[in-house]
């Protein structure tokens, strides 16, 4: 045991101040990997959201909302293609600016580590959720070598939860340059291999932004149509 | 990515073949003999002469970067060097534990350490190869004439103007300490019209973008046939090969043995003072026969003591180019200035300074240790005028605010130590409202003193240190000024 080790802050690199006490000495000790100042500048998702992609419904105005639903899940669930393939998505923070400047050094940049700071985060939220299967959002090979790393799976992987890579992704140009019908009206960009076993199973897709759901409802698409019972997802940011 | 060796030659493949390494597992790394012969890509030499480049900043395929070292044109180093069991990022110098982290990588299949410092410039990681030239260099024409410029410069420029030409001419190392408001740029003309006759490589660095920014255009101005390379975060001249570089010293941190002769500006400015990486990238871009030139208002102490002892090779511009001393800084005493901030008061004697300043119209730059207690002492000063402003360095208005006090207005700026230097506003009055504060080092009041006085119209200006008790930098600092003032006149550099 490290009695007053210096910790640095993942995303600001400023030291961390151990607690120093009694009840500090004694426990074991929580590793603290984002100073407080950082954490604050997270915003956490609560109050009133929409029933299915956990938008904040208080952000909305009324004409964007029906009943328990936000428009976009509205205009997916009357969708007859799409309707009822995604139960629930949850997403950690909303994609702020300072969320935005993280997420772009992590998965731009490549800063690996940063997955550990959102893992904490994860792991507490999953805790006690009944799945069988964590299936992180794919790249497709070209993307994968150029990051060199996925940024769903390192997710996982920090949170000490079990990736099953189940799915793959054919190369396309980068999502974000696309807009919102662009994305909606694309084939489909997922394969499941073909070893995958996913009958009658409850999964949780991981992805890191929730921006207008088509790529989770893609994924989630595949996935219920090859047999799996429920399909939830899980993201850092919306 | 990974490497094998076969007939004494790297291979680099993005497939993980059998006996691969990562780059960084090979003791040495075979560089093949020049291949007089071949005919290598000028585009790429170009874009690698004297850097240290990732394979991801080439728009060229692996095959042809392989090409290029086989014939011994590129060399390959290994990103992260060991110096023993301790990591060292081979671009930025970094070796403190807590800048690296390891990551499960794509490239080689296995738990890779990479450098979290420079991470901005792309990451580099245990098998991540820098790619450097090894070719000749671009064959370059310059004009007969280069420098256009037609200004006369002061005595004292004059001087120093001959040692910086020496310097550069001569490989040497030179300080130019000069008083703020002397001239520095026009000092390197002509040192830079000689290095460039000489077809030298030349870069003017400095640490702060702001400075970068000021001086693209006026050495442009100087040099209008000269190709001119500006490079900072976002700029666009990143791949441009020019006989003159002006850079921020992050940016060198892309350069490797790449220059004859660094003219470094304010040697003493955050953050090239506190980030050792910055330090390393200059002496990493210098090539190991080269000049270095190190341009500053206010030395610190120790390079102070080094001057005065023969240590160091430097020359003094003591004056400004209008002749005219330095404004010598007046201590006055405020009481606990702070605890009155408290009750939304300022003391009396800083107040009636203000005023006298507002009765005649005379602009003022106010400075303040640290940002709360600036913006508490801005609604007490609004009692005055609510002509004022208060600027920081995360203002995201700041430049506006700055434009303001130029234009006229706003009749006083609130600020931090962030305008201590590299502004100039022509005819303004300084006060320092707590100079106790440690912030306040001697080169940042010595700074601060030197924004007044500093047009030909207006030579003169009022710089007064409010205090609650000395503090050696504030004397330091006022010894300092009156130390220079006493030599412009002896030099004969100083009208009285």
């Amino acid at each position: 045991m490290k009695l007053f080790q210096q910790n640095h802050c993942l995303i600001c690199h400023q030291a961390i101040l151990p607690d120093v006490g009694w009840q500090a000495i004694f426990s074991i000790e929580k590793e603290q990997l984002i100073c407080k100042e950082c954490e604050r500048k997270f915003e956490k998702i609560d109050g009133e959201t929409c029933r299915i992609c956990s938008r904040p419904l208080h952000l909305l105005e009324e004409k964007f909302r029906h009943g328990d639903l936000c428009h976009d899940c509205f205009r997916w669930e009357g969708d007859e293609e799409w309707k009822g393939f995604l139960t629930e998505n949850h997403s950690l923070f909303l994609y702020n600016d300072f969320l935005k400047k993280v997420m772009a050094k992590f998965k731009f940049r490549g800063d690996y580590i940063l997955a550990r700071g959102f893992a904490l985060y994860v792991k507490e939220l999953v805790k006690n959720v009944d799945t069988d299967l964590f299936v992180p959002i794919p790249l497709s090979e070209e993307r994968l070598y150029e990051r060199g790393f996925n940024q769903a799976a390192a997710v996982l992987r920090e949170a000490d939860l079990p990736s099953s890579e189940i799915l793959t992704r054919i190369h396309s140009e980068k999502q974000s340059k696309k807009s919102r019908n662009e994305r909606i009206h694309l084939p489909q960009v997922f394969n499941l291999k073909h070893n995958a076993d996913i009958q009658g199973k409850k999964i949780i897709l991981i992805d890191d932004i929730y921006t207008t759901g088509s790529t989770l409802r893609h994924a989630a698409k595949l996935l219920k149509q090859a047999g799996a019972e429920s399909i939830h997802s899980l993201t850092i940011a919306r | 990515m990974r490497f094998r060796i076969e007939n004494n030659k790297l291979i680099a493949g993005k497939s993980f073949a059998p006996n691969s390494l990562r780059i960084s597992q090979f003791n040495i790394i075979p560089q093949p003999p020049l291949n007089p012969n071949f005919s290598f890509n000028p585009e790429l030499q170009k874009l690698l002469i004297g850097k240290q480049l990732l394979i991801d900043d080439l728009p060229y395929q692996l095959e042809e970067i392989q090409n290029h070292y086989d014939h011994g044109y590129i060399t390959f180093r290994k990103g992260i060097e060991y110096a023993g069991k301790t990591p060292v990022c081979a671009r930025c110098g970094n070796n403190e534990q807590q800048w690296f982290a390891i990551y499960p990588c794509t490239r080689c299949g296995e738990d890779c350490l990479y450098c979290r410092k420079c991470l901005m410039m792309g990451r580099i990681s245990e098998c991540t190869p820098l790619i450097g030239w090894n070719g000749p260099a671009p064959d370059s024409s310059l004009p007969s004439k280069m420098l256009e410029w037609q200004g006369t410069l002061s005595q004292g420029q004059l001087e120093a103007s001959e040692r910086v030409k020496n310097a550069i001419l001569q490989n040497k190392e030179w300080l130019i300490w000069a008083v703020c408001g002397a001239g520095k740029t026009e000092v390197l003309f002509a040192g830079i019209e000689a290095g460039l006759a000489a077809n030298k490589r030349l870069c003017i660095a400095a640490p702060r973008t702001d400075v970068v920014l000021e001086l693209t255009p006026r050495l442009k101005a100087a040099f209008p046939n000269i190709l001119v390379a500006s490079l900072y975060s976002g700029s666009t001249d990143r791949h441009l090969y020019a006989p003159l570089t002006i850079a921020t010293t992050h940016q060198l941190q892309r350069f490797y043995h790449a220059f004859d002769a660094i003219i470094l500006d304010e040697v003493d400015a955050f953050p090239y003072t506190v980030e050792e990486s910055l330090q390393q990238a200059v002496i990493q871009a210098r090539k190991q026969e080269s000049a270095m030139i190190y341009l500053t208002a206010t030395p610190n102490a120790k390079w102070q003591k080094e001057c005065l002892s023969g240590k160091r090779a430097y020359t003094t511009i003591p004056a400004r180019f209008h002749r005219h001393p330095l404004p010598i800084p007046e201590f006055t005493w405020c009481g606990n200035w702070q605890k009155r901030l408290k009750k939304n008061k300022l003391p009396p004697n800083i107040l009636t300074w203000i005023k006298k300043r507002l009765d005649e119209g005379k602009q003022a730059l106010i400075f303040f240790p640290h940002i709360p207690l600036m913006e508490k002492a801005l609604p007490v000063l609004w009692a005055l005028t609510p002509n004022i402003e208060a600027v920081h360095a995360e203002d995201p208005e700041r430049k506006e605010k700055v434009q303001k006090m130029r234009s006229k207005e706003i009749a006083l700026l609130l600020t931090t130590t962030i305008l201590e230097r590299g502004v100039t506003f022509p005819a303004i009055d300084v006060a320092v409202v707590g100079a106790e504060d440690g912030i306040f080092l001697e080169s940042a009041l010595v700074q601060i003193a030197g924004r007044a006085g500093r047009s030909k119209d207006h030579p003169t200006g009022a710089v007064t240190f409010f205090h609650y008790g000395k503090t050696e930098a504030m004397i330091k600092a006022r010894r300092q000024i009156m130390s220079m003032n006493r030599e412009g006149v002896k030099r004969g550099l100083i009208d009285l």
